[in-house]
């Protein structure tokens, strides 16, 4: 499986999650946000961090980049596409997944362990988990709570096309649960076709017992099938 | 313009040194050079009133690589793997302007480790405010946190460990200490000594812009009621730009392209280029037209002066212009050649083909004057008659203390950082050390930073060696075996002295214990003048420690692990109530001596409790510090799922003095009942003292026939104040 890692001035966590791809034998490509043209790749993966210091908004600067103008090619041909943290907040400036994410409702950058619950474990992201499953994972933003219009909100439900929920550790996804303020607890999205994931919480940082726990690893291996 | 007393005392010069400035000249200094003058000669960077205290503090050992008079300080941990580490205050920007001083503190603090080559792997502060009903204190708390935040989580270094206290004696004067940690590979390890003549001094990194222009002299003068106009002093951060410097300047560091390298800290263009030709015993010549600046018709005075953020001055081979600038093009930061290395042993400064400014770097590196202040010895405290005190139950003290500012729950403060990015961090804050894995690596370091002003200020020789002390402890709970260290010594004016004298008994306190602990100072920074209209600071000496953990297999922490586990106590309780956190929480007292410190009781204990927990005996280990005993266990209880059952003390002891007092060299281990004949055979083997004191339990915490508290409620009255704040 061959992974492209996209490195705008201003990630963070590209050497994390190139650690996890790499431990999970991906074979992975770090691409720097000039080039204009895309190793072949089974998944492009965005990462986390501040890409251009989140100026004017977060991922707002990297959804205008060259080098996404290949990602969004990418995608339309069925490449899979993950965003992490600051990866979902630059697919949602570009378009390639709907809504947005808006500061976190305490206004203040949270980071911290939280429960998620996998509402659909029928994907290429998702299909080593059980459904309804509870993975605990960190998160680290200011700005991760996802709000979109109610129209969208509704085929979201309608085509299953939420991935993850904030829950607690026995999988109730009630508003005292939420970190950030997501609408109904939304910690993670598809599009349409499922080939693109956008998520807050960081699989990559749950891949290691030593550091922390492996719920993430499900993540990389469902891929790798 | 000519230069009158007004100007000088403007530029935090005394009279006196103006003169010896004429002198070292041989002529008057214009104003351009007399700006270098104050930049260079203020207390912040030239240390003239702490550097002949700061000579005698230990700083060699096995391990050290290269101690004080770096950017910061470098021990070897093995394989070829350096850890390099400084921390630094940014007090009296941050009351001015709480998240910039904050975040610029963390950025300056960072750029002095990746200038030497290391990738900055932990990040760790120490922050003290005034007290929490000061009408400044939440909104200073806010903003100092959101800025430490704001710079660590956007350039993707974690924030691992830190203390936050408060105090009335820093309601005008808080402090911001910054500590970053970085590794590097032992023999990539990059200096600020300039070498070889007519090599290519280039500036890099952000634009010089007119912000922070005499920020080193306000940091070396006492604030006044008008503090606030000094707000256009303190410089602006960009940790966007910082990370882009940091790759750079690492992908730079790759190759043998850097002959020195030195970043624009305090004083910025000034000391950095003073200091690389100080040490290489050079010249230095700036074309200061060719100064990348950020606003318009900025004058040779305010480039010279200014503290922009994120800018380095480096030292090219020859040859290696082409590829180093291209490297920095890369990172869209920008890349100018401005002057060069000369034999002339001065700072010369070019401006529009005229030189305006021309000063032997001597006169301002070391010829710079040096103060052996007046000091006098502080008094040894009276006792105090705990008796005096009305009596009242341990469960209500505790409760006292659990809830208090000084000691509820720091979540707030550091679910605000980024702890885990990188990925490498074994245990986050909220233990007695965070563990950081060297990357790749199956061996870790373990960072803390520690204070006690309250001890400090009653008796600093006492104090000085209670930090060192509870440092050295907080990396051997963790199973990390203590290396080095480096200190923040906050002071108030050096120029008072009594305060003169803190700081002179402290550094001895420290410097006594660093020696018989093998513990050396490699780092560090000296932060006078924190006070406001004459009121001095508690002196507040700040101690960051580093130890090595050689194999990481699980990382130990306070919290308990499992029911039914033995409790056992290391070290002697005399019961010391002076001083103690049990006065001040509820009696509002900080009256009598500190605790007193045993070395030789110290170092056997602490080697001790490491050998136990390297053969794995260990399920949980605490310090015991402020608070005493039973704020230690209600620690270890909060962060776990199990309570106690602590018996009565077998010995005649006041129960108060018992579990509140602060005696030293003490830990709390856990052990599993069937380790204890192993356990008692090495500790009595090592004459060490220790006690039996009970066992863990589910759901209570509970002493015997005294206290008995579901645990959910101490948790519960541990973590409100925040949020309640």
């Amino acid at each position: 499986m061959r992974s492209s890692v996209i490195v705008f001035p201003g990630s963070n966590c590209d050497r994390d999650i190139a650690v996890a791809l790499q431990r999970m034998q991906f074979k992975n490509k770090m691409i720097w946000h000039k080039e204009t043209s895309l190793p072949k790749s089974d998944l492009i993966v965005i990462p986390g961090g501040f890409s251009y210091g989140d100026y004017l908004r977060s991922g707002a600067i990297a959804g205008k980049s060259l080098i996404i103008n290949e990602v969004i090619k990418a995608a339309k041909s069925g490449c899979l596409i993950l965003g992490i943290c600051n990866g979902f907040q630059i697919l949602t400036e570009t378009g390639m997944l709907k809504g947005t994410l808006l500061r976190n409702k305490n206004l203040k950058f949270i980071n911290r362990d939280v429960n998620i619950r996998v509402m659909n474990n029928k994907t290429r992201f998702t299909s080593k988990y059980k459904l309804n499953q509870v993975l605990n994972l960190n998160i680290a933003h200011n700005e991760g709570n996802y709000y979109t219009d109610s129209n969208h909100l509704e085929q979201l439900k309608k085509d299953n096309l939420i991935a993850f929920k904030y829950s607690d550790s026995n999988g109730n996804t009630d508003d005292k649960f939420n970190p950030n303020g997501a609408i109904e607890n939304i910690a993670g999205i598809f599009n349409d076709k499922k080939n693109i994931l956008g998520m807050m919480p960081h699989p990559e940082r749950m891949v290691d017992e030593l550091i922390s726990n492996s719920d993430g690893i499900n993540l990389f291996s469902s891929l790798l099938d | 313009m000519g230069i009158d007393n007004k100007i000088i005392e403007k530029h935090g010069l005394k009279i006196e040194e103006y003169k010896v400035i004429k002198k070292l000249l041989k002529r008057d200094p214009n104003l351009l050079e007399l700006g270098v003058f104050s930049a260079m000669w203020n207390e912040h960077c030239s240390y003239k009133s702490s550097r002949i205290h700061l000579k005698k503090l230990p700083t060699k050992g096995d391990k050290v690589i290269q101690g004080p008079g770096e950017n910061a300080g470098v021990i070897d941990i093995g394989d070829n793997d350096a850890i390099i580490f400084k921390i630094e205050s940014h007090n009296h920007p941050s009351f001015i302007e709480p998240y910039q001083g904050a975040a610029t503190g963390v950025g300056g603090i960072l750029r002095d480790v990746f200038t030497m080559g290391a990738r900055p792997i932990a990040l760790l502060n120490s922050i003290h405010f005034g007290a929490p009903s000061h009408p400044k204190t939440k909104s200073l708390l806010n903003g100092v946190v959101s800025g430490i935040g704001g710079y660590g989580n956007c350039i993707g270094i974690p924030t691992v460990a830190g203390e936050t206290k408060f105090n009335d004696t820093y309601n005008d004067n808080i402090l911001v200490n910054a500590m970053a940690v970085g590794h590097a590979e032992k023999n990539k390890i990059f200096y600020s000594k300039a070498k070889g003549i007519n090599k290519s001094v280039v500036y890099v990194g952000s634009k010089t812009g007119r912000d922070g222009i005499h920020g080193a002299s306000m940091a070396s003068a006492e604030f006044d009621d008008n503090s606030d106009e000094k707000r256009p002093t303190v410089q602006v951060g960009d940790p966007f730009t910082e990370k882009l410097l940091l790759e750079a300047c690492l992908e730079l560091m790759k190759d043998d392209s850097i002959i020195a390298i030195q970043d624009m800290g305090a004083a910025g263009l000034t000391s950095s280029s003073v200091e690389m030709a100080s040490k290489g015993s050079l010249g230095i010549e700036l074309i200061l037209d060719k100064v990348p600046c950020r606003e318009e018709n900025m004058s040779p005075y305010e480039m010279m002066l200014s503290e922009s953020q994120e800018r380095m001055l480096i030292i090219l081979e020859d040859g290696k212009e082409k590829h180093a600038k291209k490297i920095f093009q890369k990172w869209d930061l920008d890349f100018v050649i401005i002057g060069k290395t000369t034999d002339t042993k001065k700072l010369t400064l070019k401006y529009k083909d005229k030189i305006v400014g021309e000063i032997p770097i001597e006169a301002l590196a070391s010829k710079a004057p040096i103060y052996d202040r007046k000091w006098t010895k502080k008094k040894v405290p009276k006792s105090i008659n705990i008796k005096k005190f009305k009596k009242i139950g341990l469960k209500e003290a505790l409760i006292k203390i659990l809830s208090s500012p000084n000691h509820s729950n720091k979540s707030w403060i550091t679910n605000q950082y980024d702890q885990m990015v990188m990925c490498d961090t074994a245990q986050k804050s909220g233990s007695d050390a965070a563990i950081i894995r060297i990357h790749n690596k199956d061996k870790a370091i373990a960072v803390a930073v520690d204070s006690s002003a309250n001890y400090c200020k009653s008796f600093p020789i006492t104090g000085g060696k209670q930090i060192v002390c509870e440092n050295w402890r907080n990396l051997i709970t963790v199973g990390a075996k203590p290396i080095a260290i480096t200190n923040c010594l906050n002071f108030g004016n050096p120029e008072n002295k009594e305060v003169m004298g803190e700081f002179a008994e402290c550094l001895e306190g420290i410097k006594e214990a660093c020696k018989f602990l093998n513990f050396p100072v490699v780092s560090g920074n000296v932060s006078f003048y924190n006070g406001t209209n004459k009121k001095n600071i508690y002196p507040t000496p700040v101690i960051g420690g580093v130890g090595l953990i050689e194999k990481l297999s699980q990382p130990l922490n306070h919290n308990f692990k499992k029911d039914k586990s033995l409790l056992i106590l290391i070290g002697k309780t005399f019961g010391h109530l002076e001083q103690s956190c049990y006065l001040k929480e509820n009696f509002a007292v900080e009256d009598g001596k500190p605790p007193k410190i045993n070395l030789i009781n110290e170092k056997n204990n602490g080697e001790v409790v490491l050998k136990l927990i390297k053969e794995n005996f260990v399920l949980s280990s605490h310090d015991i510090s402020n608070g005493g005993l039973i704020v230690a266990l209600s620690e270890m209880s909060i962060g776990s799922k199990f309570g106690v059952k602590i018996n009565k003390p077998k010995k005649l002891i006041n129960l108060t003095e018992y579990f509140f007092g602060e005696d030293q060299s003490r830990y709390i281990l856990e052990i599993d009942e069937n380790s204890l004949p192993d356990v008692d055979k090495i500790l009595k083997k090592n004459n060490i003292y220790y006690e039996n004191i009970g066992i863990t339990q589910k759901n209570y915490f509970e002493i015997e026939g005294e206290i008995k508290i579901d645990i959910n409620d101490l948790f519960k009255i541990n973590n409100q104040w925040y949020n309640n704040y």
